[in-house]
């Protein structure tokens, strides 16, 4: 099939180094990839286009890219899967990470954030005469977690990062998950309170950009919900995220369904005068228009059972 | 056509507009549609992150509720469609789990079958009601407006959950709609991502940028108005717009409809009774555009 590449370029050693499209117009079989199309771009059309890559199979980790504006590995992405209908395809670098040329990122941000975690165990007690053993089924949880390869997607399509670089970022928190889990580990409390800290879990949306886009089904954000729950659990409460999660828990509870104004009052705590002149003033604007949640809370017909519900469930843990 | 309607805690709560707006665009359609009073929120993903099978067995609770009266469900949030969507996913896929849950349920009497449809107002127009059969109800085609489309995370992430295998057609449903209504649907690398909801009490600075990139970009595509099927998204879009607009030292004013408002808008239907004159950001300027047009 013939297909139009669209490619984003970059070169900083350029006059004008400032990013542009460039089309490349190309016969590829059907079996190819977008990997395979970039190189037979770079081999036979133009052999300035830069891009990384290594083992071509899924598993270095070294191609990920923009494919029509979502992460991906272009070893595992078959270019008559993505073409349009007028079988153009979009490949740019990642974003998130700086461009070093053309489809190359700097990866430096993405090893950054996983140095920050720790990423390594940290066992106490009696060193073993050999090595420190973990029985089979205590480290069976983490199999998906450990199938990372560390190709940066996830980070490149986080909302999170997208407005605050300090975001330790999906791959970094999955990796913190794991040790956490790593009953060799000894250093829990410690990762949880520094992962609790502003920049760490409770900074993600929630957004699911990072499950998606993961070839590895690592599902890095269902690793921060387990994270947050550990982290609660473990008494590193004292923080708007866990207090909005409590809360929110509560008005469930209790009437079964969610109490939108006394949500943001227990998530500040009543003392927190500024955040709550902040949020008001919104509620006021709101207010003037007609459009406030009803001051009286109702509960939904049947609280009760729902009550019963939740005492029945959290009565299992 | 008849549902089963999950109208959600914030469409009569945080967004009051929505719902008699839900409700009477129904009516014109066709779509006809029993409230179920008695089912509890969804948990919203946050109550999954603290306790899965609780929420889940919240909406395991609502399904067999759905069974009981025979219909699908229809809801008109996407963080409801999502967090439902993922629950019967966890349940389907494992049968274990599912029997788990029904014990919970068993107290109640109820019993959850694993039989249940559960679609947003969004995918019910394109999948039931059928985009022609839309077509023939308009009366006021939104001709020459540009409306960015924003679907809210839940709705499209992540796919596997949603049915988007079975069902490609939703990935670009809310385009596709905007532009039956006769509008221009405007393309926008914003539409698919988060619009910051969930952290706002969180972190707010990070939130509001979000609510600053997604309305700038938009209105920089030359948007006159964003659509939504997600009254969160709405709550933020259009709530801190203001707040976002500060922080970058410039006005946005982009209106934010929530889907059946634009609907409405579309079918001739008063925009007082849409509620269009509920939100933060002033459509009036929308409105007479699309009175002009008319
Ligand atoms: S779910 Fe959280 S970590 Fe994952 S991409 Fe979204 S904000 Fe980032
Ligand atoms: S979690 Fe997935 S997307 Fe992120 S670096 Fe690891 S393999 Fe890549």
């Amino acid at each position: 099939m013939d297909v139009t590449l669209n490619v984003r370029r970059f070169d900083p050693e350029s006059e004008s180094p400032e990013s542009r499209f460039q089309e490349y117009n190309l016969e590829v079989e059907d079996y190819f990839t977008v990997l395979d199309a970039l190189i037979k771009v770079r081999e036979e059309v133009d052999g300035s286009l830069a891009l990384r890559c290594s083992c071509r199979a899924s598993i270095c980790g070294s191609c990920s890219m923009r494919v029509n504006g979502h992460a991906k590995l272009v070893c595992k992405t078959k270019v008559r899967d993505v073409a349009n209908a007028q079988n153009q395809v979009t490949v740019e670098p990642m974003g998130n990470l700086p461009v070093v040329k053309d489809l190359v990122s700097d990866m430096k941000p993405f090893w950054d954030r996983v140095r920050a975690v720790k990423p390594y165990l940290q066992p106490e007690g009696e060193e073993p005469e050999a090595e420190y053993l973990a029985p089979n089924e205590t480290m069976l949880h983490l199999a998906g977690v450990m199938s990372c390869i560390m190709c940066g997607a996830c980070v490149s399509d986080c909302t999170a990062i997208e407005v605050d670089q300090r975001f330790l970022g999906p791959a970094a928190l999955a990796k913190a998950y794991r040790f956490v889990g790593d009953p060799r580990d000894d250093a829990d409390r410690s990762r949880l309170q520094m992962y609790s800290q502003p920049g760490g879990i409770w900074d993600c949306t929630r957004c699911m950009e990072c499950v998606q886009v993961c070839p590895k089904g690592v599902a890095p954000m269902d690793r921060i919900m387990g994270l947050r729950d550990m982290a609660i659990e473990a008494g590193f409460s004292n923080n708007n995220g866990a207090r909005h999660t409590e809360a929110f828990t509560d008005s469930i509870k209790h009437s079964g369904r969610l109490d939108e104004l006394k949500l943001p009052l227990r998530t500040f705590g009543v003392f927190n005068v500024q955040a709550m002149m902040g949020l008001s003033l919104v509620g006021l604007r709101a207010f003037l228009r007609g459009k406030t949640p009803p001051i009286i809370h109702k509960a939904i017909p049947g609280k009760d059972k729902v009550r019963r519900l939740f005492d029945k469930v959290e009565g299992k843990r | 056509m008849k549902y089963a309607f999950f109208p959600g805690c914030v469409s009569r709560g945080g967004c009051p507009e929505l719902y008699p707006a839900a409700v009477k665009v129904c009516e014109r359609l066709g779509l006809e549609l029993e409230v179920m009073e008695g089912a509890a929120c969804t948990g919203a993903g946050v109550l999954q992150e603290k306790n899965q099978l609780l929420g889940d067995a919240l909406n395991a609770r609502t399904f067999a509720m759905a069974e009981d009266m025979g219909l699908p469900i229809m809801t008109i949030c996407s963080t409801c469609q999502g967090t439902m969507s993922q629950a019967h996913k966890r349940m389907a896929d494992d049968p274990a789990y599912m029997a788990e849950i029904n014990e919970v349920l068993a107290e109640e009497g109820l019993e959850y079958k694993g039989e249940v449809v559960v679609k947003h107002l969004l995918w019910i127009l394109v999948e039931d009601l059928g985009l022609d059969t839309l077509k023939t109800f308009i009366t006021t085609p939104l001709q020459g407006l540009r409306m960015a489309p924003f679907y809210g995370c839940y709705i499209i992430r992540p796919t596997g959950a949603l049915g988007f295998d079975e069902h490609p057609e939703r990935e670009d449903s809310l385009e596709r709609v905007i532009e039956t209504l006769g509008a221009e649907s405007v393309e926008y690398a914003g539409k698919t991502r988060c619009c910051g909801f969930p952290i706002l009490t969180i972190n707010e600075r990070n939130s509001v940028s979000m609510v600053a990139n997604h309305t700038l970009e938009a209105k920089g595509l030359g948007a006159d108005a964003m659509v939504t099927p997600c009254p969160l998204c709405h709550l933020n879009l259009d709530g801190f717009q203001p707040k976002a607009a500060s922080m970058r030292k410039t006005s946005i004013d982009l209106p934010i409809l929530h889907l059946p408002q634009v609907l409405g808008l579309a079918m001739g239907m008063d925009a007082k009774s849409m509620g269009l004159n509920k939100h933060i950001i002033s459509a009036k300027k929308l409105l007479s555009s699309v009175a002009l047009s008319a």
